[in-house]
């Protein structure tokens, strides 16, 4: 890797004192690098501690050991070159959709006339489908409009990273879809590089360009890394379609099943935590000229390493 | 549906204003001439004594008087005769002092205790002891230091008033939601803008909850403690019309002191509307 990555995690943990001198360790010794530009969600059962790292990524937390670096500088707190989008949105309710954003920008620009604080935050919520909404209150919002709101504030101050702790998941399921459509458009049409906590496998795979995967914890750590086989310009109508979907899928359904505690318990051999492996699911290469309609009932994908 | 229901609670209200007057004038009315009594006896007696009346006014003398004090409110006629109008403006000056020294004191007490746990836990013994202490057991101490009965009135508003709001200006600013403190910090808001815009607007409605319930304190015991310190306010007008033996005087005063506490706590009540914010 030659390009320096614009996040490195290095070597982090988090520990809590439990009962009896003791400590317990929710995770620990995780390195991973994000490259700019890049979609990396993390996936892992509840208690591996993924919302912890989310936490450290913003500033809001500190890690026990390790640090993370961006930028090329150690982070010691939150930054507005990192903006976060809420799993609750975290709107203010006293404020309307434009004031929301505009308290954003205006913390971002503190020096900026009104006009222009007003003006960006309208730009941004226009962007996230809200244009007309601006004077409306948070109460007044269905619960998608108001993750709108929390998307057009995040992004509102042009961040370096985006971080998104399960941003969808309180959403019914066509919510979420469309959520997710305007999401990748919007970082893939600016580049957004984007860290996202998820546990639903199909958000990741139609999101992220790499998911890293999380044992289960106490005591988790990255299992590996499986870089996403499908091709950048994808969409949803017919990303079942793909030869690779399925062996993409499966290997995600699987970790989550049982290898997510298999690994935790018993460590792949020569498991190197500074560098995990990195998994490519793809279907086998007969399969691939298959009519992608067969794919559904192809057996387990073998998924080989490179 | 809506309207139609407040129109009959209406209309229910009225039926049992009726029936209390009813019986309240009934009760209190004359049982008719006494016969056979000396006629300077009689005079002397007055008529309790010739007409069987009772000692109680009944609600036609109440309402005589009422009409009385209001069509007049602002007469003064000597340190002992002013009109109820004067004496209410006193009473309400004197809480609007006290009270409004205890909001300078209590919200920024508050927000301190709220925001720091150490203050919070430090200060906690002193509220603990002081909030059960009758306001009134402060008099004699007021006005010892004070040397001043009208100032020792506003000191006795100000400390009943203080720690309804002291306290919930504290809870209300420790319980701000975590993630409304972590969208400030993730935007980095400084000290200022955090506690003003953040903090301020998200414990409003607790604040002005804690302000409601001192206002109501306030104008309770400002009777209380004008019946003390004499003079003027509505307190002592209803103790000096009490020494008068002068029940309509005392029941109208009642009146009056019941409506300006209803104006007052729905002035409140008003204000907290605005600051309360759906979500």
């Amino acid at each position: 890797m030659t390009e320096k990555p614009l996040i490195s995690i290095e070597g982090i943990a988090r520990r809590y004192p439990a009962p009896g001198r003791q400590t317990t360790t929710i995770f620990e010794n995780l390195w991973l690098p994000i490259r700019r530009g890049e979609f990396v969600c993390m996936i892992g059962h509840s208690g591996c501690g993924k919302t912890t790292v989310l936490n450290i990524l913003a500033g809001l937390d500190a890690p026990s050991d390790g640090e993370v670096i961006v930028d090329g500088k150690a982070i010691s707190g939150p930054s507005l070159d990192r903006a976060v989008i809420f799993q609750s949105h975290a709107l203010l309710p006293w404020r309307t959709v434009l004031g929301n954003v505009a308290f954003a920008v205006k913390s971002r620009w503190p020096k900026r006339a009104k006009e222009a604080i007003e003006e960006q935050a309208r730009r941004f919520i226009e962007l996230v489908g809200l244009g007309g909404s601006e004077r409306k209150r948070p109460a007044e919002l269905s619960g998608g409009m108001k993750q709108r709101v929390g998307i057009a504030r995040a992004l509102s101050i042009e961040p370096k990273i985006l971080l998104m702790d399960e941003p969808f998941s309180a959403l019914d399921a066509l919510t979420r879809g469309t959520l997710q459509d305007e999401v990748r458009r919007i970082c893939l049409d600016t580049g957004q590089t984007t860290f996202m906590i998820t546990h639903d496998v199909d958000e990741a795979i139609y999101l992220a360009d790499r998911i890293v995967l999380m044992t289960n914890g106490p005591g988790a750590r990255i299992a590996e890394i499986v870089e996403n086989p499908l091709p950048r310009e994808r969409s949803r109508i017919d990303l079942h379609r793909h030869p690779h979907y399925y062996a993409l899928r499966n290997h995600l359904i699987d970790f989550l099943v049982t290898r997510s505690r298999t690994l935790r318990d018993q460590p792949a051999d020569g498991h190197d935590p500074r560098h995990p492996p990195v998994v490519r699911p793809s279907a086998a290469p007969e399969l691939v000229v298959t009519t992608p309609g067969d794919a559904a009932t192809l057996p387990l994908a073998a998924a080989h390493k490179h | 549906m809506h309207r139609s229901q407040s129109l009959r609670a209406g209309l229910v209200s009225l039926v049992i204003l009726a029936v209390f007057l009813t019986v309240w004038h009934l009760a209190t009315r004359g049982t008719g001439a006494t016969a056979g009594m000396d006629p300077e006896y009689a005079k002397l007696m007055g008529l309790t004594a010739t007409q069987g009346k009772s000692a109680m006014p009944g609600p036609l003398d109440v309402a005589a008087t009422l009409w009385g004090h209001l069509s007049d409110p602002f007469y003064v006629r000597g340190t002992n005769d002013m009109g109820i109008g004067i004496q209410i403006g006193w009473s309400i000056a004197r809480v609007a002092a006290g009270y409004l020294l205890a909001v300078l004191v209590a919200i920024p007490v508050g927000f301190l205790i709220g925001m720091s746990p150490l203050m919070s836990r430090a200060l906690d013994p002193f509220i603990q002891i002081m909030k059960p202490i009758s306001p009134l057991a402060w008099m004699p101490l007021a006005l010892y230091t004070i040397k001043d009965s009208g100032l020792s009135a506003i000191f006795v508003i100000f400390i009943c008033s203080l720690w309804p709001m002291l306290i919930n200006t504290a809870f209300g600013v420790a319980n701000v939601r975590k993630e409304w403190l972590n969208v400030a910090r993730t935007l980095e808001v400084g000290t200022f803008r955090r506690a003003f815009q953040v903090i301020l607007p998200a414990a409003a409605p607790t604040i002005l909850t804690g302000m409601r319930i001192s206002i109501g304190i306030a104008w309770l015991v400002i009777v209380a403690a004008e019946m003390l310190v004499g003079g003027t306010g509505i307190g002592y007008f209803v103790w000096n019309e009490w020494n008068n033996l002068s029940i309509t005087n005392v029941i109208t005063a009642i009146l009056v002191i019941g409506l300006v506490g209803m104006v007052l706590d729905q002035a409140l009540a008003r204000v907290a509307r605005l600051v309360t914010f759906p979500e």
